[in-house]
């Protein structure tokens, strides 16, 4: 979707302000959002792209307003109502429906480690052939898709080069909107400064996007 | 479905934002009102928490243990290991070069957002630097968790079309024969970068290496300390 997370390019944001000497958090509330988001994900009822898109529906006023864990507190809220996990009265209210069936958590204080360090790859071992080579000119193609996307609106129909396969992962667009994860091969891009941003970009500069098939055509 | 999901997701979204604010009748109240909003998110989270406990969808030793990792387990001086060892060895920068999953677990980092990670070496004639326009993507066990300006709309605005000027703002003027490529993280790759490794180093050690290399110096927006200065980001 064509939303206002997608800043690249945009103007008018200002300087950036590092901070010296920054905490990993800024409040304990924030380890807890961010701790809930990924313990939840353990019940595999929303995926990655199902919680990127989830804070991309925070209306877009709301979003440029909020800090970064006060998304993901909103996103997260957004994903397990969707999943049918928790109801809004039971967000409200603080407890859960009267007469509800406690659950057991998939991730056990115990298991954190080992599902930590698993991760959550998001390759799939499937025999899908790449459409592209390295070397290959290519071009993204043109898609406004309301729903969720990683072509970024910078990079949409534009020339560039292929200069790696990364492989076959899952396709966000698909995925986000339970639509299946449709697997296919992302490649690393390469486009020159000047043909996203014209004349006033570096001469010798470039940006490089991973790209999956669907948002390509041979140039 | 895909229209109804969706419908359902930005109703979901509105209501998070809205959920627990004070009730507001009028438009002159609204400023307050969303200063109240979001002041009291200890008291949300908290109410969150309790709530996802209760129905038996979280446990809370878990989130301590999750919390644990994200403020001790992973950071920059993981990365910075990773750096000084390809500094030392060159069959190391090699295979970080060629695979660096591999090569990163090689020394124990691997994990969420660290599942495809890439490293890209810094030259003198290429200076690498690594953004998430679309959110906030960023390698988490080399690097942890990302610091706020990376995650600000300034930096992931700016950095794809005016990524001199950033470095500017960073102190670094990289000459104009040299070229900028900027990574942005649009997939599940994560970007590792490798600076270049300063001069008047000869003789030191991994652990004194690794001291040198900043976190930012590996997302591309600083470069390693010199031996003798003091420390930085």
């Amino acid at each position: 979707m064509n939303g206002v997370h997608d800043v690249g390019g945009m103007q008018g944001f200002g300087p950036v302000h590092p901070e010296a000497n920054e905490p990993v958090f800024h409040a304990r509330w924030e380890g807890r959002v961010l701790a809930m988001n990924i313990a939840m994900a353990a019940w595999g009822k929303a995926s990655v792209d199902n919680r990127r898109y989830a804070r991309e529906l925070i209306p877009p006023a709301d979003q440029l307003a909020m800090s970064y864990y006060e998304k993901w507190y909103a996103g997260l809220i957004a994903n397990v109502i969707d999943a049918r996990m928790v109801t809004r009265e039971e967000i409200e209210r603080g407890t859960p429906a009267p007469g509800t069936q406690k659950s057991t958590p998939p991730l056990s204080a115990a298991a954190v480690p080992a599902f930590w360090a698993k991760g959550a790859p998001k390759t799939r071992d499937v025999a899908v052939s790449p459409k592209f080579r390295v070397g290959q000119r290519v071009r993204t193609r043109n898609i406004n898709p309301p729903t969720h996307t990683r072509l970024p609106r910078y990079a949409r129909d534009k020339a560039g080069v292929v200069e790696r396969d990364h492989g076959v992962f899952v396709f966000p667009d698909t995925n986000a909107v339970f639509l299946g994860e449709k697997p296919q091969h992302v490649y690393s891009v390469r486009f020159i400064a000047r043909e996203l941003w014209g004349d006033r970009a570096g001469a010798s500069d470039s940006v490089y996007l991973d790209l999956w098939d669907d948002y390509l055509e041979a140039a | 479905m895909e229209t109804t999901r969706r419908d359902f997701l930005a109703t979901a979204g509105a209501a998070a934002g809205a959920a627990a604010a004070p009730s507001r009748g009028h438009a002159d109240e609204l400023e307050h009102d969303r200063q109240a909003l979001w002041s009291d998110m200890t008291l949300r989270v908290k109410s969150l928490e309790s709530l996802l406990v209760e129905k038996g969808l979280v446990e809370r030793a878990a989130l301590d243990a999750l919390v644990d990792t994200f403020e001790h387990k992973i950071g920059p001086r993981n990365g910075a290991r990773v750096v000084a060892r390809a500094w030392v060895d060159a069959d190391y920068k090699q295979r970080l070069l060629a695979n660096a999953t591999a090569a990163i677990a090689e020394l124990g980092y691997r994990g969420q957002q660290g599942e495809h990670m890439v490293a890209l070496e810094n030259t003198p004639s290429v200076h690498n630097m690594v953004v998430c326009t679309l959110c906030s993507c960023y390698p988490w066990p080399t690097l942890g968790l990302p610091p706020v300006w990376y995650k600000s709309a300034a930096y992931r605005s700016r950095v794809v079309i005016d990524p001199r000027s950033v470095l500017k703002e960073f102190g670094l003027e990289i000459p104009e024969g040299v070229e900028v490529r900027v990574w942005d993280s649009t997939a599940e790759i994560r970007y590792l970068v490798v600076p270049a490794k300063p001069s008047n180093t000869e003789g030191l050690g991994e652990e004194a290496l690794a001291a040198l290399v900043t976190r930012d110096s590996m997302i591309g927006t600083g470069l390693p300390l010199q031996p003798g200065s003091g420390a930085q980001p």
